[in-house]
């Protein structure tokens, strides 16, 4: 469903990505952890086309997608959906305008078809009867519900998660992983997420990959992670000072 | 020394060089857009917000600029008695340079600020990149609409200008010149020509679409966070003004040879 081939990304002659093969496959809910600054939402971006990268080639449902035309690439997206680190609801459009937005830009439905979706949206994410609300009324947590509402409006068959559970406290994370996996269940989104909360990516994942300096060091499922032997991945899911800590405490437990 | 200033001016002008190839690039790309049926209800929308709104400011900057202008050229023409000709030069003064210039200046600060600041924000809270995840082209959305609203819009600003400007120098010369009322009018019926106004809603029209093409350019190349916003917001306005200045000599100089 998306494959990165050899994708390398630099800003300004530095390189935040390089060398990143991957694959996601119809249905699955690729995780994707790393350290911050570390490229991850920049390889969510090449994903969707907002970027272009330095080198390599993107591809979605079998067409690569880094050098079409913005028009072309629109072609593309209109099967995918989003969820913004800060939900980019369109703050001039009342939360129902939002989740209707790509129906109305892309559909020919009829506006009391638009409403229906709308108010079955709202009601999936725990907001029912918010849609005359402005984005400015609701607290993080809301506005990210209202960003997938919208997202999986169009019912796309790619789904991308920049930090969803970013600055949201650990009930609100579990609501959204909870929608994250509904989507994927009731949907059967091909879903990539990013982020660097363990515990959600641990719940979440089909398979998990963690990038590090800009390149993929680790995929694998959520056991074969755990169970990882590289000491790099170890200090990321553990939380611990430095890889050689973990190497210490592997050593000091045989 | 002598080659840091050098390469410092060299900079600075490959910079504004690379910005003026992105500009004409938008424009490009705006127009290609054109071709397709625009969003009528956005355009309606931009009009009203960036025109309408505006007419307040604009005809009270004008109807004091129309009653100074008077009032220098009365006091002066009367002291060689030609009074009689001071309504058709205040009509085409008015009509030629300062009802699209000074439109176009006031615009430029009210609607092109607000252009910057609402697609800088935009740009920085995402809403730019969540415009084209949802299959939107942004130009298509955003400047399109904006550039028909201020091509449209500023002329007939302008229009409402000529007349407030030429009204407040008749005030002015009816009540504080004792210049007669008929002297005036058939002053201005004398010298005035229809190409002079003509001239100046073309130039208006070049006005709006400076305007809207620097504010949505600036917007869509803001930086991070607010300051950026306020750096683009400036930047938009400084921009503007400057580039209305200097298009309307030479579109002077090609409309009334």
């Amino acid at each position: 469903m998306i494959k990165l081939e050899k994708i390398s990304m630099s800003f300004h002659g530095k390189y935040i990505l390089q060398g990143i093969d991957l694959e996601v496959k119809k249905g699955e809910t690729l995780v994707v952890i790393g350290p911050s600054g570390s490229g991850k939402s920049t390889l969510l971006r090449l994903m969707v086309g907002l970027l272009k990268p330095t080198q390599g080639e993107v591809w979605i449902k079998g067409q690569e997608i880094s050098h079409l035309s913005e028009d072309n690439l629109n072609k593309v997206r209109i099967g995918m959906g989003m969820v913004f680190q800060y939900s980019a609801l369109f703050d001039s459009m009342t939360v129902g305008d939002n989740v209707a937005f790509g129906l109305r830009e892309h559909t020919t439905m009829t506006e009391a078809e638009i409403h229906k979706i709308v108010t079955r949206n709202l009601r999936m994410v725990g907001l029912a009867g918010q849609q005359d609300v402005m984005p400015n009324e609701l607290s993080g947590g809301m506005k990210k519900r209202v960003s997938l509402a919208r997202a999986i409006a169009i019912r796309p068959e790619i789904m991308l998660y920049d930090e969803p559970t970013a600055g949201l406290d650990p009930i609100m994370s579990g609501t959204i992983d909870r929608l994250i996996m509904n989507a994927k269940r009731v949907l059967g989104v091909t879903s990539v997420v990013v982020t660097h909360h363990m515990s959600s990516a641990f719940k979440i994942a089909d398979r998990v990959a963690m990038i590090h300096g800009g390149r993929i060091i680790e995929v694998g499922t959520v056991e074969q992670i755990k169970q990882s032997e590289n000491p790099v991945v170890q200090q990321f899911i553990l939380g611990l000072k430095s890889p050689s800590a973990y190497v210490r405490r592997r050593s000091e437990m045989r | 020394m002598l080659l840091a200033i050098v390469e410092s001016i060299g900079r600075q002008v490959i910079l504004w060089m690379e910005n003026s190839g992105r500009i004409v690039i938008l424009l490009g790309n705006t127009l290609f857009h054109l071709r397709e049926k625009p969003r009528m209800k956005h355009v309606l929308h931009q009009m009203a917000h960036l025109g309408v709104d505006s007419l307040p400011i604009v005809l009270l900057t004008i109807l004091f600029t129309g009653m100074v202008i008077t009032l220098q050229t009365a006091t002066e023409f009367i002291k060689y008695g030609a009074q009689s000709s001071v309504g058709g030069v205040v009509a085409i003064a008015m009509a030629r340079e300062l009802a699209p210039v000074l439109t176009g200046v006031v615009v430029a600060g009210r609607v092109g600020a607000a252009i910057t600041a609402e697609i800088g924000s935009m740009k920085v809270t995402e809403q730019i990149d969540a415009l084209r995840v949802m299959a939107i082209n942004p130009i298509k959305y955003l400047v399109v609409p904006r550039l028909l609203a201020c091509v449209i819009m500023v002329p007939i600003l302008v229009i409402f200008a000529d007349i407030i400007g030429t009204v407040g120098g008749y005030l002015v010369a009816t009540l504080y010149a004792d210049i007669s009322s008929f002297t005036y009018i058939h002053s201005i019926t004398l010298f005035t020509v229809v190409n002079d106004i003509i001239g100046g809603l073309v130039k208006a029209m070049f006005f709006g679409g400076i305007i809207a093409i620097i504010g949505c350019y600036k917007g869509l190349t803001t930086g991070e966070g607010a300051e950026g916003v306020g750096r683009a917001t400036t930047a938009s306005v400084v921009s503007s003004i400057i580039l209305i200045f200097i298009s309307n000599y030479f579109l002077s100089l090609v409309l009334y040879r």
